[in-house]
C-alpha cells in the first residue's frame, strides 16, 4: 500500500455525481451545424486553412497550429464550411470569437486516418509535432497543448489525474469505467515518451467502479492505480502531486523541476486515439446534468451547439440557466448557440432548488475560515482586501498568482463573499497592465528609433551639402546620377533662399499668371500624353487623384473662410470673384478628377503592363523628368521659405514667384509646377483670410479683377474641355489593348 | 599640545582621505541622466500624442521632473496614470483640468485605402513609424504598433484616416470588479 500525503485545507461539498454516472456514455444525434472555435487551447488561436464553401471530411484539418504554443483544429464531421466568422463561444466574457461553422451532410465520412504506428522509434520531436497537429490538448480544464508537456524527459513520476473532484461532473468516471484499456495504453505511451520511472493513476475513492476497471486494465503493466481520499480539490495538479508523492511545488517553480508531470485521463485517452488509431481530437465526453430529463454522459462532437445537446437531453421547466464546468469553478453560459470546445467537460442546467442562490454578501469578519480551507496555503482574506482596494502590487506579493481559483474559500466564507471573483478581477487587471506596459515599451523603442533616424538623416544631408559646396562643378551635370541631381536641387534651393529674401510684389503676380498658364499647358500636355502610347494613363490617374484631393481641400478651406470672415470673402477667390463660385469650381474639378482617376484606374487594371507607368516622368524623357523633379523640389523649398517670411512680412507673401522664373517648355514640368503653384496659392489664401489687407495678393491675376476673373474662367473651361478630350482619347488608346 | 596637534593631524588626514573617496565616487559613479525622468517616462503611456503640450512622452517626463508641468496633463494615461505619478512624486492626486482632453477608449488609426492618394504626409507624422507606404503608393497602418495618438489625422489632405476603437475581445476581456448588490430588506 502506497503512503499517501495530505494537502492543506480542502472541503467536502455535496457530490451530486450519481445524477449522471449511472448510464453509459451516449451518442447524441448529429447536429445540422457545428460551430467549431479556432481557439480551443491555451496559446495562439489556430489559423483557418479552409475556405467558405469548401467541402470537408471528418477529421480533416480545418485550422492549423500557429506557432509553438498552439494546436490544430479538425472537422468533427463531414460537410461544408458555411462561415468563418465571429460566433458565440463558451467563455465567461460572453464575447464572440472566430469559429468555423460546418453544415453537416449526415454521412460522417472520414478523411484517411493517419496513426503513428512506429512512435516508439520516432524521436520525441516528431511525436510532439504529430500530437500538435492532431489537436491533443489537456482536457482537465486548462487546455494546455499536450505536446509541450511531453517535452520533458526522465520523469520520476508520471501522474494521471482521474480524481475528478468537482461535484456534478462524472465524464472522467464514465471514461475510466468504459475505456480503461485505452487509457492504460495512453498512459504507457506518455510514460515511454517521458521516460517515467513510475506511473500513477490517482482516482478519488468515491469512484470504486472506475478504480476496479483501471486496475483490471493495468494488470501486468508498471502502472499503479491509487485510490485517494475524496476531498475537494484533490483534482488540482499540485494537490494531486502532493497527495501521491508528498512533493510540494513551491511558488515560481514547476512540477517538472521535481521530476513530476501530471496529465488528465481524458487527455491520455485522446493521445492514444491519435497515435494508435490516427483519430484527431474531434469529440470529447461531456457530462449533461442538473435539471434535465436525461442526465448522463455523452460523447459530443466538438462544435456541437449547446442548445442542441440540451434539447436532446430535455431541459425541465425548473431550469433557469446553464453552467459550463462544475458548480465550484464553472461559469454561467452566455449564449446557448455556442459550440462545445475541448475545455467543456460538464453542462449543468441549474435551478434554485439544485444550486441555491448565494445569500447577500456581508462584510469580512476576519474569521480565517478561508485560510483554513485554502489548498494553496494562501491568506485569502488578505488577497481579498488588496483586490478590493485595487492594490494589485501587494496582492501579487501575497502570491495571488498561486491561487488556483478552486472556490474553496468562497464556499466556506460565513459572510458569503464572492472571493474568487475578486481574485479573477485582480489577475485580469494585472495582466492588462502587463499588456499595456509591453505596448508602451514597444512604442517607446519605436519612437526613440525614429528620433534617431531623423537625426541621422539630417546629419547625412548636412554632410552631403557640405561635400556639394566643396565641389561646385558637380552642379553642372544634370544628367549625372540621381543623387547628384538631388544635391544640385538642394544647392539651387539654398541659393534661391538667399535671393528670395526680399521678394518684390510684382513677382507674385507674375508667378500667379504663370501658374495659370502652366495649368493650361499641363492640361494640353495631358492631352498629348493621352495621344501617346497607353503608358502614362496610370500616371494621369494618380495625378488626377492628387488634383482632386487638392481641389477638395481648397473647397473645404474656401468654405471655412467664407463662413468665418464675411467682409474678407473676396480675398480667397484666386480667379473668380465670389467665394462660393471658387468652392463650387473646386468641387466640380474634384469630382471630374475623381471620375477621371476611376476611369484611368479601370483601364490600368485591364492593362496590367501599364503598371510601370506611375513613375511620373517615365523612361523616354529621363533628362526632362529629372530636371522637372529637381525644379519641383526647388520650387517647393522656395515656397515654404517664402511662406515663413510672409508670415513675418505681409507683402512678402507672394513667394511662389521663384518657381516661375525658369523658362521651360516641358509640359510635365509645367504640370508639376502648376500643382505646386496652386498649393502655394492656397496657402497664401489662408494667410489672406487672416490679414484682410493682403487680400489681393493671392489672386493670381491681381488688380484688374474682373478681366482676370473672366480670363481665368475661360481658361478653366478650356482646360476642363481639354481634360475631357484627353480622357476620351486615353480611353480610346486603351481600348484596343485588352 | 602634542595631543592637540595629533588630533588636528588625524582630522586633516581623515578629511583628505574621505574627500578623495568622495571625489573619486562622484566621477566614477556619476549619473548622467536624471533617474526620475526615466521613472516618470516608464509610467507614461508612450502614445507620443502631444496632448500634454509637449512633443512626446519623454519631454513631458522631463517637464514634470523639472517642475514645469503638472501631472494631470496626460489623457491617454488616464486617472490611473495620474495616481501612479502622484505616488512616485509624493504629491497629491489631481483630477484632469476642465478643459483638458477627455481620456478616450483605446483606438487605432485606419486608412481608407480607396481614398488614400499616397502623399506620405501621415507617414511623416506618425511618431512610432506605424504607417507603411511610399509616395503615390497606398498606405496602411500597422495596427499592432499604432498607439492611437491621432497625429496622422490632421495632415491627411483627403481625410481618409479615421480612428477605430479597439473594443474588447476574448483575449483582452477583463473580469469586472465584483459588485455586491444591495437589497432592501423589509422591516
Amino acid at each position: 500500500m502506497r503512503q499517501l500525503y495530505r494537502f492543506h485545507g480542502g472541503i467536502h461539498p455535496p457530490e451530486f455525481k450519481d445524477l449522471s454516472n449511472g448510464t453509459p456514455i451516449a451518442q447524441p444525434p448529429l447536429p445540422a451545424r457545428l460551430v467549431v472555435p479556432v481557439s480551443q487551447h491555451l496559446g495562439a488561436p489556430a489559423k483557418p486553412c479552409v475556405a467558405v464553401g469548401e467541402a470537408v471530411l471528418k477529421g480533416q484539418v480545418i485550422a492549423g497550429a500557429d506557432g509553438r504554443v498552439s494546436a490544430a483544429v479538425h472537422a468533427p464531421s463531414s460537410g461544408r464550411v458555411v462561415a468563418i466568422a465571429n460566433a458565440d463561444v463558451a467563455h465567461p466574457s460572453g464575447l464572440p470569437q472566430t469559429c468555423i461553422s460546418i453544415e453537416t451532410d449526415g454521412l460522417d465520412r472520414w478523411v484517411g486516418k493517419t496513426p503513428l504506428p512506429n512512435w516508439q522509434d520516432a524521436d520525441n520531436e516528431t511525436v510532439r509535432a504529430f500530437l500538435r497537429d492532431m489537436g491533443v490538448v489537456g482536457q482537465g480544464g486548462a487546455v494546455f497543448p499536450t505536446a509541450l508537456k511531453l517535452g520533458v524527459s526522465q520523469l520520476d513520476t508520471l501522474i494521471v489525474n482521474g480524481a475528478e473532484c468537482e461535484p456534478f461532473i462524472s465524464c472522467d468516471d464514465r471514461l475510466m469505467r468504459e475505456r480503461a484499456q485505452e487509457i492504460a495504453k495512453g498512459v504507457m505511451i506518455a510514460g515511454t515518451l517521458t521516460c517515467a520511472a513510475e506511473m500513477l493513476i490517482g482516482v478519488e475513492d468515491n469512484k470504486p467502479e472506475a478504480i476496479a476497471a483501471l486496475k483490471a486494465a493495468c494488470a501486468g503493466t508498471p502502472i499503479e492505480v491509487v485510490s485517494v481520499p475524496t476531498r475537494y480539490p484533490s483534482g488540482g495538479a499540485k494537490q494531486l502531486i502532493r497527495i501521491l508523492t508528498g512533493k510540494e511545488v513551491p511558488h515560481g517553480m514547476r512540477s517538472t523541476d521535481f521530476g513530476v508531470q501530471c496529465f488528465n485521463v481524458g487527455t491520455l485517452y485522446s493521445l492514444k486515439r491519435a497515435i494508435v488509431d490516427g483519430e484527431p481530437v474531434i469529440s470529447r465526453v461531456v457530462t449533461l446534468t442538473g435539471e434535465l430529463e436525461r442526465c448522463g454522459n455523452t460523447e459530443v462532437l466538438l462544435g456541437t451547439p449547446i442548445e442542441h445537446l440540451l434539447a436532446w437531453a430535455g431541459v425541465t421547466a425548473r431550469c433557469d440557466g446553464v453552467i459550463v464546468g462544475g458548480p465550484m469553478m464553472g461559469f454561467p453560459l452566455g449564449s446557448r448557440a455556442a459550440g462545445v470546445s475541448k475545455a467543456v467537460n460538464c453542462l449543468i442546467a441549474r435551478s434554485d432548488t439544485l444550486l441555491p442562490q448565494r445569500p447577500p454578501a456581508m462584510p469580512c469578519i476576519r474569521c480565517g475560515a478561508c485560510a483554513d480551507a485554502c489548498p494553496a496555503e494562501l491568506q485569502p482574506m488578505e488577497l481579498y482586501w488588496h483586490a478590493k482596494a485595487r492594490e494589485f502590487g501587494p496582492a501579487q506579493e501575497a502570491n495571488l498568482f498561486d491561487c488556483i481559483e478552486c472556490g474553496a474559500c468562497s464556499y466556506v466564507c460565513p459572510s458569503q463573499l464572492p472571493l474568487v471573483d475578486f481574485y479573477k478581477f485582480a489577475k485580469d487587471e494585472i495582466w492588462a497592465a502587463e499588456r499595456d506596459k509591453k505596448a508602451a515599451d514597444l512604442a517607446r523603442a519605436r519612437h526613440e528609433f525614429r528620433q534617431f533616424r531623423i537625426e541621422r538623416d539630417k546629419a547625412e544631408k548636412a554632410e552631403r551639402l557640405a561635400a556639394r559646396a566643396a565641389t561646385p562643378a558637380a552642379a553642372a551635370a544634370p544628367d549625372a546620377a540621381k543623387a547628384d541631381a538631388i544635391r544640385a536641387a538642394m544647392a539651387k534651393a539654398a541659393e534661391r533662399k538667399a535671393s528670395a529674401a526680399p521678394p518684390p510684389t510684382d513677382d507674385a503676380k507674375r508667378a500667379a499668371i504663370e501658374a495659370a498658364m502652366a495649368r493650361a499647358a499641363a492640361k494640353k500636355a495631358e492631352q498629348q500624353d493621352a495621344d501617346a502610347p497607353p503608358k502614362p494613363v496610370l500616371d494621369d490617374a494618380k495625378r488626377a487623384a492628387i488634383e482632386a484631393a487638392m481641389a477638395r481641400a481648397a473647397a473645404r478651406k474656401a468654405e471655412q473662410q467664407s463662413a468665418a470672415a464675411l467682409e474678407a470673402e473676396a480675398a480667397p477667390a484666386p480667379a473668380a470673384q465670389p467665394v462660393i463660385d471658387d468652392a463650387k469650381r473646386a468641387a466640380i474639378e474634384a469630382a471630374m478628377a475623381r471620375a477621371a482617376a476611376k476611369k484611368a484606374a479601370q483601364q490600368g487594371a485591364a492593362v496590367p503592363e501599364t503598371e510601370a507607368a506611375p513613375a511620373p516622368a517615365a523612361k523616354p524623357v529621363i533628362d526632362d523628368a529629372k530636371r522637372a523633379a529637381i525644379e519641383a523640389a526647388m520650387a517647393r523649398a522656395a515656397a515654404r521659405k517664402a511662406e515663413q517670411q510672409s508670415a513675418a512680412a505681409l507683402e512678402a507673401e507672394a513667394a511662389p514667384a521663384p518657381a516661375a522664373k525658369p523658362v521651360i517648355d516641358d509640359a510635365k514640368r509645367a504640370a508639376i509646377e502648376a500643382a505646386m503653384a496652386r498649393a502655394a496659392a492656397k496657402k497664401a489664401e489662408q494667410q489672406g483670410a487672416a490679414v484682410p489687407e493682403a487680400e489681393a495678393a493671392p489672386a493670381p491675376a491681381a488688380k484688374p479683377v474682373i478681366d482676370d476673373a473672366k480670363r481665368a474662367a475661360i481658361e478653366a473651361a478650356m482646360a476642363r474641355a481639354a481634360a475631357k478630350k484627353a480622357e476620351r482619347e486615353a480611353q480610346k488608346g486603351q481600348d484596343p489593348q485588352p | 599640545m602634542n595631543i592637540l596637534l595629533t588630533a588636528l593631524g588625524v582630522m586633516a588626514l581623515l578629511a583628505i582621505v574621505l574627500g578623495a573617496i568622495l571625489g573619486f565616487a562622484s566621477v566614477r559613479f556619476r549619473v548622467d541622466a536624471d533617474p526620475l525622468v526615466d521613472q516618470i517616462d516608464a509610467i507614461l503611456p508612450q502614445t507620443q500624442c502631444g496632448q500634454c503640450g509637449h512633443p512626446g512622452c519623454r519631454p513631458y517626463a522631463e517637464a514634470i521632473a523639472s517642475g514645469d508641468a503638472d501631472i494631470n496633463q496626460c489623457p491617454p494615461g488616464g486617472e490611473d496614470g495620474i495616481r501612479k505619478l502622484a505616488e512616485l512624486l509624493g504629491v497629491d492626486f489631481k483630477p484632469f483640468d476642465g478643459e483638458a482632453a477627455e481620456p478616450k477608449p483605446k483606438s487605432v488609426a485606419r486608412i481608407d485605402e480607396t481614398t488614400c492618394i499616397g502623399c506620405t504626409l501621415c507617414i511623416q507624422a506618425c511618431p512610432v513609424d506605424a504607417i507603411v507606404g511610399a509616395a503615390k503608393q497606398m498606405h496602411t497602418v500597422i495596427e499592432s504598433e499604432c498607439t492611437g495618438c491621432e497625429l496622422c489625422l490632421a495632415p491627411c489632405p483627403v481625410d481618409c484616416i479615421r480612428m477605430v476603437p479597439l473594443g474588447t475581445s476574448v483575449e483582452t476581456w477583463k473580469w469586472r470588479y465584483p459588485v455586491i448588490p444591495i437589497r432592501t430588506i423589509k422591516a
